[in-house]
């Protein structure tokens, strides 16, 4: 077995969401596209979004990769809060287009939240938020944030945000060079 | 005071619940007029997606109904498939499927106690603020989920929507070597969890006692979990057999969510710790029930806002459990007990963390799911979290909206309610006129 980037610096990818709410499935798909492709070492974690959860797969990890799905629909527009320091900016999104894709290298340091999809009333902005509290931030975090309209219930992907599966799993791959790793 | 006496207040997207719904309360000449839990998801979605499906596949499609407790509703499953089936379990597996459980009550409870419901008693908006001021107590919480997922990836192969669940029991078992550093982390969480009684036991709880019915598992000698008989203080005493007999569903306009009554009796039930632990208190094992006991609790406990003490009760209870589990393990033969299909209907009932669950299936020779019945608890509770709420904020009418918002916010999160798996977000609204 070769040892891979991720065996020594801790490196975690967590795939967000619920392949029974339709596009919410959007993060267990890229991570099952993921598996065989990553080096030895980097953890592939299926994910609700729990925030202790969240915190617990990325606590100590050099690189956590998170794919969530972000609802965008109007009105009133929707926008990412983006944390970045020293002073918060927004990603806005205008009209909604499920299947756009947003990359957010996320501070470690306290700032606004990310809203996204969460069926528990505790998002990712709460994780962030909550690691911060914690001083158990990973030392690098990048999510990618996929526009999605669609989280009834139900299996399946809808046809746009299936079309930007490969991209986002070509997207993680990047992350996930070891050149990129902190 | 007129605009205490006519007014409506609204919750929506009520926080720190799981799931999504909302509260709407109307007052009218100083009486509550109407309280509402309003559920708006379609929540049989998952039963009609089973009708049609292999006999082998509800245990992992309905592990997706909620993050939060798939094993219980993997559990149910599978109890009901076996039934069907005439599949009954040997030992060594029915106790796996035990530990697995207990490692489900402890992340579900302690995420409850510590992230949703303290904040509460400690003046705290969520869970965020709490750890800023307070990041030991709120590492005890997730330390206490750490062992809870090391339980649940080591039995169920992963710690969310288990996979390793199968009708009959597990497709690979542990061997004791691998359970054994399971038993040193559990014991140095049992401290973690006797601490955790401890600093609930000591919030300021509202004079509160809500008289309903109470419905919980049974299992004489030991607390009930995964399985036992249907018993309730007024005397009923039933097997999951005859669930439908005597809890009755019904559609109320405002919520899509079905509302249960108790055949024969007036008046909404409650199942859930406060449930569980008044009719099995007794069965206790011996730290928890020193806990108990320490805690100032008696044998009954019928006060919503002390679920938080039930729950950390049973805390240590499932780490006792699971501890003389792990003790007296040996691994099976056969990682399963093998089950061939045959026409039956199978009921399956087990204790998920806010109460009793419940499942049917009608398999046809072939094994296929011919039609599925999930009755969940939050749904069985919708009734008595109103009847509750009516009578908390009738009591506490002088207040202002924003004060008496939040009391009933903590109020209706006494009760852990999954929305998600009734059907599913929440808002809180109250009208004073």
């Amino acid at each position: 077995m070769t040892t891979g980037p991720g065996a020594e610096r801790g490196v975690v990818v967590i795939g967000v969401g619920n392949e029974f709410r339709r596009d919410d499935g959007i993060g267990p798909e890229v991570l099952s596209r993921l598996r065989g492709q990553t080096a030895d070492g980097v953890r592939l974690v299926a994910s609700d979004g729990e925030p202790a959860r969240m915190i617990e797969a990325w606590t100590g990890a050099r690189l956590a990769v998170v794919i969530d799905a972000v609802l965008a629909a109007p009105p009133p527009p929707a926008q990412i809060s983006i944390p970045p320091a020293p002073s918060p900016s927004t990603v806005p999104l205008h009209a909604p287009c499920p299947g756009r894709l947003h990359r957010i290298v996320v501070d470690r340091a306290p700032a606004a939240d990310v809203h996204t999809v969460s069926t528990h009333g505790l998002g990712l902005g709460a994780s962030v938020a909550l690691a911060r509290a914690l001083d158990r931030m990973p030392e690098r975090l990048v999510v990618h944030a996929v526009e999605v309209t669609d989280v009834g219930r139900g299996v399946g992907l809808s046809p746009a945000v299936a079309a930007a599966a490969d991209a986002l799993t070509a997207a993680v791959l990047r992350d996930l060079q070891p050149a990129t790793i902190p | 005071m007129t605009h205490r006496s006519y007014r409506t207040l609204t919750a929506t997207g009520l926080a720190r619940v799981e799931g999504e719904g909302s509260m709407y309360v109307r007052v009218g000449d100083g009486l509550v007029e109407e309280v509402r839990l309003d559920i708006y998801e379609p929540p049989r979605f998952f039963e009609a997606f089973l009708a049609g499906r292999s006999f082998t596949e509800p245990p992992d499609i309905t592990a997706r109904v909620c993050g939060i407790c798939p094993v219980a509703y993997q559990t149910s499953a599978c109890q009901a498939i076996e039934e069907a089936c005439g599949v009954t379990l040997p030992g060594p597996l029915a106790d796996l499927r035990r530990l697995l459980y207990c490692g489900e009550w402890i992340s579900s409870h302690a995420l409850h106690v510590y992230m949703l419901n303290a904040p509460d008693f400690l003046g705290y908006p969520g869970a965020v603020e709490l750890a800023r001021d307070h990041r030991d107590i709120v590492e005890r919480g997730l330390s206490l989920r750490r062992v809870a997922i090391s339980i649940m990836e080591l039995l169920g192969g992963r710690s969310i929507h288990p996979v390793n669940v199968r009708v009959g029991g597990f497709y690979r078992v542990p061997s004791v070597a691998e359970l054994a550093p399971l038993a040193g982390q559990l014991r140095d969480a049992l401290d973690l969890a006797l601490d955790t009684v401890r600093w609930v036991a000591g919030f300021d709880f509202p004079d509160f006692r809500c008289g309903h019915e109470l419905l919980a598992l049974r299992e004489p000698g030991r607390y009930p979990i995964e399985r036992g008989t249907l018993v309730s203080s007024g005397g009923m005493a039933f097997g999951a057999a005859e669930f439908e007999q005597h809890v009755i569903e019904e559609q109320v306009p405002h919520s899509t969510a079905l509302h249960a009554r108790l055949a024969g009796h007036d008046g909404s039930y409650l199942t859930g710790p406060l449930a569980r632990y008044t009719l099995n208190s007794r069965w206790l094992p011996p730290a928890a029930s020193a806990a108990a006991r320490e805690a100032g609790l008696g044998p009954v406990c019928r006060n919503p806002f002390q679920s938080i003490v039930v729950r950390a009760v049973e805390i240590v209870c499932a780490i006792e459990e699971a501890l003389a589990l792990i003790g007296v393990y040996e691994p099976p033969d056969q990682p399963f007990a093998p089950a061939a299909p045959r026409a039956g209907t199978g009921h399956g009932v087990s204790e998920a963390p806010r109460g009793v669950l419940y499942h049917r299936y009608e398999l046809d020779q072939a094994g296929i799911v011919r039609s599925a019945r999930i009755v969940p608890p939050t749904s069985q509770n919708q009734a008595a979290i109103q009847d509750d709420l009516r009578e908390f904020v009738q009591g506490r009418l002088d207040l202002d909206d924003e004060p008496l918002t939040r009391a009933c916010e903590q109020a209706i999160r006494n009760y852990d309610p999954c929305i998600s798996c009734a059907a599913h977000f929440l808002t809180l609204q109250v009208d004073r006129g």
